[in-house]
């Protein structure tokens, strides 16, 4: 059997009374679309800020492609490969969309000391820069614009654009179909598509349709506690399941 | 197409070209004055440029960036005091009075103590950073206070500066004309870091420190190069300082003067190329004409400048864009989410590859 990608052991994470992951295992195979699913709160969020280094666990391991990162800070976990996206979107709003991601070519390719060349004007950033763009559907027209200037929607395309021209290994996507409408949230959907079986994919998210249609594998979260793990139909059948989520949502 | 008129470089230079005739107008106007308080502008107008680069660019609020200018300041002042007495600084390094070799160390000298404050204040954030840069300027404006050596409180003289390039500094309109060619230069350097990867990365630590982690960008080490550059820029502008004044004293280094810088900077228009070199002429302008009027300036200059930042946003280059019209860049217009184009379909190939 091929090795996890991502290897979450035994995470633990308490604020205050609050235990915000408890007793958390979950693995992410090569080429695997796994979704963490679960109700406002379970502690999603916090499970991917863990992951990405931002929050710092309690207890509990963590393993990238057979390496332990627990220790690791966030901009060294990026570098061997981690990448999320935000629920709510963290762009640098005074520059343009191409802007945005062309700083995250450049970040992945480590040459920031540079003082002379126009970086707005380097092919070598913009090319990539493009591509990505491109992979997640927005249009050339919206490039150019001040991420101020874009709506909702397209700010959640470019988050997705920006994870990816960091060159990933892994994706963790934090609920990008989030606040979109019914038709960005289908485009969103088919993007996601597209990208599964080329990069292993962690995704939290709230929109069921999407979850079932493009899942490999559900993993359901419960007060910090993952509480099932299996295929959509497995997920779908559980009884424990549907007690304790699905029948709230009734989307399925 | 890019609009000429709109874009800001082409403003900056046409500013620096009108200003270089100063010193020819001036007597003409019979004003002689006026270009000594244009070196001052000047001088003033690198030093606000090189906090721009921190504040208006890296977002990162620099409350003893004095402490830079007065260090270069000094520089020039106490290698001078050891080039008249004869006996070397420190018993090793012997003074001099020649801008060649004063300038470069002063400038060296400015690097080195930004990077020493820098690195120590960079571990902080938020309002701890703005009152450890405080407290660092301060610790320099004390020590240099206390060394009776070198003045204390009462400072260095100057009188004889030896000419630069057969050029004699103590000729005013020499000297400004030195001093503008050096603010070109520099503004020419600020406008390469800034649209360079490095600015590029200084613009995003502003915007947003947890995306340039996300991206794995370690911000720290471009915040302390910025830093040294900042640093640099200052005391190049204190070395001149010194040169134009002949006189050098821990004024230079207390907090009121980084407040003033900050406040040229602000004026200007934070983040811009040649805001901070109005926002210089503004309150240099504005200091020099209401002391001329009244003992009690500062009592007019106050509302004046808060006037200034309430109504102008984005400082006197804010006012001058909403005059001038938007900047090139945000020329194309936003279109209405039902006029959007519809996305591309996504690629056959893409899928499963």
């Amino acid at each position: 059997m091929a090795e996890p990608v991502l290897s979450v052991q035994h995470l633990m994470k308490r604020f205050g009374g609050l235990t915000a992951t408890d007793d958390l295992s979950l693995e992410v195979m090569p080429g695997e679309l796994h979704a963490l699913i679960g109700p406002n709160g379970a502690g999603k969020t916090t499970a991917i800020g863990q992951i990405m280094g931002e929050i710092r666990p309690d207890a509990g391991r963590i393993l990238f492609l057979g390496e332990e990162i627990t220790r690791l800070s966030t901009p060294a976990r990026v570098r061997r490969g981690l990448s999320r996206s935000f629920q709510i979107t963290q762009l640098l709003e005074d520059d343009t969309a191409e802007a945005n991601v062309a700083l995250a070519v450049q970040a992945r390719a480590g040459h920031g000391f540079r003082f002379w060349r126009d970086a707005s004007r380097d092919a070598r950033l913009l090319e990539p820069a493009g591509a990505a763009l491109d992979q997640v559907g927005l249009p050339p027209a919206r490039w150019n614009l001040p991420v101020a200037d874009l709506s909702h929607g397209e700010r959640k395309q470019l988050e997705l654009a920006v994870a990816l021209a960091t060159g990933p290994r892994l994706l963790l996507l934090d609920e990008p179909m989030a606040g979109l409408g019914a038709s960005e949230s289908l485009r969103m959907t088919e993007v996601l598509r597209a990208l599964k079986g080329r990069i292993p994919i962690l995704l939290v998210e709230h929109d069921m349709d999407a979850v079932f249609s493009l899942a490999d594998r559900i993993s359901v979260l419960v007060y910090g506690h993952c509480i099932a793990s299996g295929t959509p139909a497995q997920i779908r059948a559980d009884p424990q399941v549907r007690a304790a989520y699905l029948s709230e949502e009734e989307a399925v | 197409m890019r609009n000429l008129w709109r874009d800001e470089r082409s403003w900056t230079v046409l500013l620096l070209v009108l200003a270089a005739f100063i010193p020819v107008v001036a007597p003409m106007l019979d004003s002689p004055a006026t270009t000594g308080l244009a070196t001052r502008i000047a001088i003033y107008a690198i030093a606000a440029s090189s906090l721009n680069l921190l504040l208006g660019q890296g977002g990162l609020v620099s409350f003893g960036h004095a402490a830079y200018f007065g260090l270069g300041g000094y520089v020039v002042g106490i290698l001078y005091a050891h080039w008249s007495s004869g006996d070397p600084f420190l018993g090793l390094i012997p003074g001099s009075n020649d801008l060649l070799v004063t300038m470069p160390l002063a400038i060296l000298v400015g690097g080195l103590g930004a990077a020493i404050i820098g690195a120590l204040s960079l571990r902080t954030a938020g309002v701890q950073f703005i009152m450890i840069t405080l407290a660092f300027a301060q610790m320099l404006f004390f020590l240099f206070v206390s060394l009776q050596a070198y003045g204390g409180d009462d400072g260095l003289a100057i009188r004889r500066v030896a000419p630069v390039l057969g050029m004699n500094l103590r000729d005013p309109a020499t000297l400004y004309w030195i001093c503008l060619g050096l603010l070109a230069l520099w503004l020419f350097l600020m406008d390469r870091v800034t649209r360079s990867r490095f600015g590029r990365v200084l613009a995003g630590v502003r915007q947003g420190e947890r995306r340039m982690a996300a991206i794995g960008i370690r911000t720290y080490l471009y915040k302390l190069v910025a830093f040294v550059i900042a640093g640099m820029g200052a005391a190049m502008a204190g070395a001149l300082m010194v040169n134009y004044a002949r006189f050098v004293s821990p004024d230079m280094m207390h907090w009121t003067k980084s407040g003033e810088l900050m406040v040229m900077v602000i004026l200007g228009g934070l983040g811009t190329l040649v805001g901070p070199v109005l926002g210089a002429a503004a309150l240099v302008g504005l200091e020099y004409t209401l002391s001329g009027l009244t003992e009690h300036w500062q009592f007019v200059l106050g509302p004046i400048l808060v006037v200034i930042v309430l109504f102008a946003r984005g400082g006197l280059m804010g006012a001058v864009r909403r005059i001038a019209g938007p900047p090139a860049l945000h020329n194309a217009q936003p279109l209405p989410p039902a006029e959007l184009p519809p996305a591309k379909p996504v690629p056959e190939s893409a899928a499963h590859g």
